[in-house]
């Protein structure tokens, strides 16, 4: 009984600073948008960013997108023998691609490899002082070295997750096609068929947009507010791949109950 | 030694720095308490104490990254926490500062280092930088150094960068926070000695926060001895070194003893080992 009020006080601190880290995190997002003229004013900026967080990513997701469609033709053939709707394979694998899988394992990819990489690089910026720096010389990190992140990020992520859906569609091909033996013509002509470009292809771009837009916030504030220690960015590090990663599966489950609730 | 000097620069037009009975505090605890302090133009002054002491703080509070809670901090004769963001970030212009560790950007060569504010602030072509960054950088005996990055750089040559990249614009005044901690006696001296070279060259103002006091005495024109937030003594290097303040003295002599104690606040030590009660 004794130890009661110290729990109870105890949650009661987490939350409060939940939310109080909430509305920090909010502040940041409002001056980051506030502040992105610079970044479009000079959009080379962005394009320096969108290499570092998006181009060195693709070998990852290259890779996983090729291995996530091999693993989609075997699975869906193998189910889709049993009704012997094998020529569907294609419509099988694009949609499960386009719709979900795309930009949600691209996603989780991105915020792993690109989210990790920017916490740290700002948590690093913080910590040697290079961002207080920067201010001495009159220049705001926030529109010089925050914005340009974060617009790379959201640029990045759609491109990265149709590269995924593209190299997942040829794996699913490579398995189902080549080495099972499906019709070639009925796996594309399918596929074409079924696939809508408004209600799955759009859908799934807006999902990898908010995603991108998600994962570049989490991880630059996580950055941006770390203790300047060795021990604060690697915590740093760790919250942003884990709030990234479940804000992306959150984000999907509403994403996809207000996208296909007709169906 | 006294507080002449101060009382003599405070009304004059031809200080950079006028610091009126700030006192500043991180919510209850207060680090500085009601000091007065003056740079004039062309000047190298020393802000010297113990670590924690407040001498940080006072140079953040000039570069107005802090508010004082009580008094003025005048650049160039505006009050710094009056002015808008827009405004300060003009004033910061005329100001550069060098940290402790020099605060390169990892991500960049040394010759963009010493760039980056030219490209941030002006329109001179690439040409221009060019020559100019050279400049800079042969000024502290680094232009061969131009294509490294900041990790191939030892401790001595990333604050001689630095340094480099602090008079980048050709400012009025420079601020350097513990310019001298970690670096070897060579390094040190170099550092030293380029501080007063720039700023004779130059004609800048220059604030030096350190723990130096040799090095401090060799190049300063003025010293300010600065413990538990307050100005605890002043005065040229010659005042400083003939000085019998205990304070002063116990710094000078680096002394274990005296107004600066050894030990952290503690409960008698026998009670703590259980020895008596």
């Amino acid at each position: 009984m004794k130890s009661q009020p110290n729990v109870v006080s105890r949650i009661g601190h987490g939350v409060i600073d939940s939310i109080w880290r909430l509305g920090s995190a909010a502040r940041f997002l409002g001056q980051v948008l506030w502040r992105s003229g610079l970044s479009w004013r000079r959009f080379q900026l962005i394009m320096n960013e969108v290499y570092a967080s998006g181009v060195l990513s693709l070998i990852i997701i290259v890779v996983s997108g090729l291995f996530v469609g091999m693993v989609l033709g075997l699975q869906g053939y193998q189910t889709l023998q049993t009704y012997g709707t094998e020529q569907s394979l294609g419509v099988l694998v694009a949609l499960s691609l386009v719709r979900e899988l795309g930009p949600v394992v691209a996603a989780l990819l991105f915020a792993s490899r690109a989210g990790s990489a920017i916490t740290a690089e700002v948590g690093l910026m913080k910590t040697t002082e290079q961002l207080k720096a920067m201010e001495m010389m009159a220049v705001d990190p926030i529109a010089r070295v925050i914005a340009p992140r974060f617009w790379a990020g959201v640029i990045s992520m759609p491109l990265l997750a149709a590269i995924f859906s593209i190299v997942g569609v040829f794996g699913g091909y490579l398995v189902g096609v080549v080495l099972i033996g499906v019709d070639d013509g009925a796996f594309w002509s399918q596929m074409q068929a079924a696939v809508d470009v408004r209600n799955d292809v759009l859908n799934g771009v807006i999902k990898s947009v908010v995603f991108g837009f998600a994962i570049t916030t989490i991880a630059l504030f996580e950055g941006y507010d770390a203790m300047p220690t060795a021990e604060g960015i690697s915590r740093a590090t760790t919250r942003t791949v884990v709030t990234s990663s479940l804000a992306i599966l959150a984000l999907d489950f509403v994403l996809t109950a207000f996208m296909f609730k007709g169906i | 030694m006294s507080s002449l000097f101060t009382r003599i620069f405070i009304v004059s037009a031809d200080n950079l720095i006028e610091i009126n009975n700030v006192s500043f505090a991180y919510g209850s605890r207060a680090i500085l308490k009601g000091i007065n302090l003056v740079a004039p133009r062309g000047k190298v002054i020393a802000i010297m104490g113990g670590s924690g002491s407040g001498k940080t703080t006072l140079l953040r509070l000039i570069g107005g990254q802090l508010r004082p809670t009580h008094g003025e901090v005048r650049v160039d004769g505006q009050v710094i926490h009056q002015l808008s963001n827009d405004a300060l970030y003009k004033i910061r212009r005329k100001m550069g500062m060098l940290f402790q560790f020099g605060a390169l950007f990892t991500d960049m060569s040394v010759f963009d280092n010493v760039a980056f504010q030219m490209r941030e602030h002006t329109d001179l072509s690439e040409e221009l930088i060019h020559d100019l960054v050279l400049m800079k950088l042969h000024a502290v005996g680094l232009r061969g150094a131009h294509d490294l990055m900041p990790y191939e750089l030892s401790g001595g040559m990333a604050r001689r960068v630095a340094l480099a990249r602090a008079v980048a614009l050709d400012p009025q005044l420079i601020m350097y926070d513990e310019p001298f901690t970690g670096l070897d006696p060579i390094s040190l001296d170099v550092i030293g000695n380029l501080i007063r070279r720039m700023t004779d060259a130059l004609g800048l103002t220059s604030i030096l926060v350190t723990h130096d006091i040799h090095k401090s005495l060799n190049i300063a024109d003025y010293v300010y001895f600065i413990s538990d937030g307050m100005v605890e003594a002043e005065g040229t290097p010659d005042e400083i070194r003939a000085s019998t303040l205990p304070f002063v003295h116990q710094f000078i002599h680096a002394e274990e003893n005296g107004p600066v104690p050894f030990h952290y606040p503690a409960p008698d030590y026998a009670v703590d080992l259980g020895v008596a009660r």
